[in-house]
């Protein structure tokens, strides 16, 4: 019997079959995590080339912070990665206090940790849902949400709000935590890490889970510092990359914790990465709490932090001296936020979430950039899935760990 | 540090400062691309962003040109990150592009085009990435206005209203 695409070619014509099948995908599929469009050319079911295609959700964040003063901007960052929003509040509190050269108060930084830490839980309990949900393991879903709907209720007892915190302020966080939201956070650290174990036996030798994510999207270490990658994508390549080791922030250079890495840089090693990682988590939020406590009643801003509205442009009355010996008071302007330009990255659950401002001296930025994960996350989607089937996309653009509101700005 | 003595050593960098965060490294456009490799060999292998600024009507500090392109580079061996920036005059806004020293140069070059209209020589694929292909104008540019009086629509989203209500009107007459 004669293969089947042999019977086929000889019906349709051997010039047919060499003209290249063009795929769209997206920007409505369930499996790119939000509008994401790749244009692939197939040929049969291999991927020959991907393009990415985004601005679907092109909001122009980085236009609208040069009309807002610092702690408005910080409520924009909300909506880049709404999946864990403190993490990029933490971002840009962090470049405006380096400008205007604040020092945050300890009680304030080890909150800011922890809050951090739910938040790269939070990111890490969506994503490792949503990729073993589009790979086809339904339960592992079920599981996550469990604990990611007692994180969110936690947050709420917080800050009141379960997805756009807008928690932190420039200068420190805007309320202290009660004693219900630390006991709570001490029960939910001893619970979870029996958990993580649940979710492990789930999927860790699970037939199907091994044959969708073994050999997936392979990415050698130096491919992926060309790349771009950052965060876990990049620690599955064994690259031990990691701001909160390398340029520490916030409170992490008091707490001890390990950077897990991957051997072979398949999706397989990102996803024990990931796991890893959680369990990093839960002991950093541990020892915070541990350090809370020694920081009782301490203020959690700082003195010199800004108001949450800046006037324009502040006149100071000062007195000056004349050539000739005579004291004249002028007006004369006075600089609201620092002229100059900083720089502060973070760590944020995806990768590196870096900000970078440039202040003329007035209340608002003159340029603020926001340098997202995802954004360079998607860039390097062709080179992961050439040669690769059709399906293993989904599991491609599952592991890089993408959100379209943090790359398309 | 080695390092940036050999950085120092460099003679295309104009000038070296240090900065709390960085290393500020200023340089002319003709020099970028030689620059850039010699430090690709230094060992800063990690580009973690390039942007563009536009400097019009900048009052606090007197610039030579109207745009500057920032680079970002991190080095993982050596721990140290340096800012090189490149000025770019306003007639003639087009920079050398180092997406093949560094593959993810490749999108974030193509966003500061989209935005500020800087042209990459030697870019691959240089076409617009966040706004419709037919837009008209660089949003982050200052002069960019950010609110209009009266509407403007986009020319795209016009024809398409009127082409459906005219297949509306065209069902409804049947």
């Amino acid at each position: 019997m004669q293969p089947l695409i042999e019977l086929e070619k000889r019906q349709v014509g051997e010039e047919a079959w060499e003209e290249p099948f063009f795929l769209n995908m997206g920007p409505q599929h369930p499996s790119t995590h939000g509008v994401l469009r790749l244009r692939i050319e197939l040929e049969g079911e291999t991927i020959v080339n991907c393009e990415p295609v985004i601005g679907y959700l092109h909001r122009g964040i980085e236009k609208l912070a040069e009309t807002l003063n610092p702690n408005q901007c910080i409520l924009l960052s909300d909506r880049l990665d709404y999946i864990s929003s403190v993490a990029n509040n933490v971002a840009f509190a962090l470049a405006f206090e380096r400008l205007m050269k604040i020092e945050v108060p300890r009680r304030a930084r080890l909150i800011r940790t922890i809050v951090s830490e739910m938040a790269r839980l939070c990111s890490h309990l969506l994503w490792l849902a949503t990729h073993a949900l589009d790979i086809g393991a339904i339960t592992v879903f079920l599981y996550c949400f469990r604990e990611r709907e007692w994180l969110l209720q936690i947050f709420e007892k917080i800050c009141g709000a379960r997805l756009t915190h807008g928690y932190v302020r420039v200068g420190g966080v805007r309320r202290d935590f009660t004693p219900e939201v630390v006991e709570e956070l001490y029960e939910f650290v001893r619970v979870f890490p029996e958990r993580i174990l649940d979710y492990e036996t789930l999927l860790d030798e699970n037939r199907i889970w091994l044959k969708r994510t073994k050999g997936i999207g392979v990415v050698s270490p130096e491919k992926a510092i060309d790349l771009g990658l950052t965060g876990p994508s990049l620690r599955g390549s064994g690259v031990p990359y990691d701001v909160r080791k390398f340029r520490p922030y916030d409170a992490y250079d008091e707490v001890e914790f390990l950077v897990p890495t991957g051997k072979n840089g398949d999706t397989y090693d990102r996803y024990k990465v990931r796991m890893q990682e959680m369990r990093q988590s839960a002991s950093i939020i541990k020892q915070c709490l541990d350090k809370l406590s020694e920081t009782e009643g301490e203020p959690v801003l700082s003195e010199k932090a800004p108001d949450l509205l800046l006037p324009k442009m502040r006149k100071e009355v000062c007195p000056m001296l004349t050539p000739k010996g005579k004291v004249v008071f002028r007006t004369r302007k006075k600089e609201i936020i620092p002229k100059g330009e900083a720089f502060a990255s973070i760590e944020a659950p995806k990768g590196e979430l870096a900000v970078y401002v440039i202040s003329d001296g007035t209340d608002t930025p003159w340029r603020l950039r926001i340098r997202t994960p995802s954004f360079v996350h998607i860039s390097a989607i062709p080179y992961l899935a050439k040669g690769h089937m059709i399906a293993d996309l989904v599991a491609i653009i599952g592991t890089l760990d993408i959100v379209l509101g943090d790359s398309d700005k | 540090m080695e390092i940036i003595e050999a950085l120092k050593g460099l003679k295309e960098v104009r000038s070296l400062e240090e900065k709390e965060d960085a290393w500020v490294i200023w340089t002319e456009r003709e020099l970028t691309l030689p620059l850039m490799k010699k430090l690709k060999e230094l060992g800063f292998n990690y580009l973690i962003d390039l942007c563009g600024v536009d400097y019009l009507n900048y009052k606090s500090e007197k610039k030579n040109f109207r745009f500057e392109v920032v680079y970002h580079l991190y080095s993982l061996e050596h721990r140290i990150l340096v800012r090189v920036k490149v000025g770019i005059p306003e007639e003639e806004a087009w920079q050398y592009s180092v997406s093949h020293i560094w593959s993810c140069a490749n999108w974030l070059e193509r966003e500061c085009f989209d935005m500020f209209g800087i042209k990459f020589l030697g870019h691959p694929n240089l076409k617009r990435i966040f706004m419709p292909e037919d837009w008209k104008g660089h949003p982050l540019r200052k002069d960019y206005p950010l609110n209009i009086e009266g509407e403007e629509e986009w020319e795209t989203y016009k024809k398409l209203v009127e082409r459906h209500k005219r297949k509306r009107g065209d069902a409804a007459t049947h």
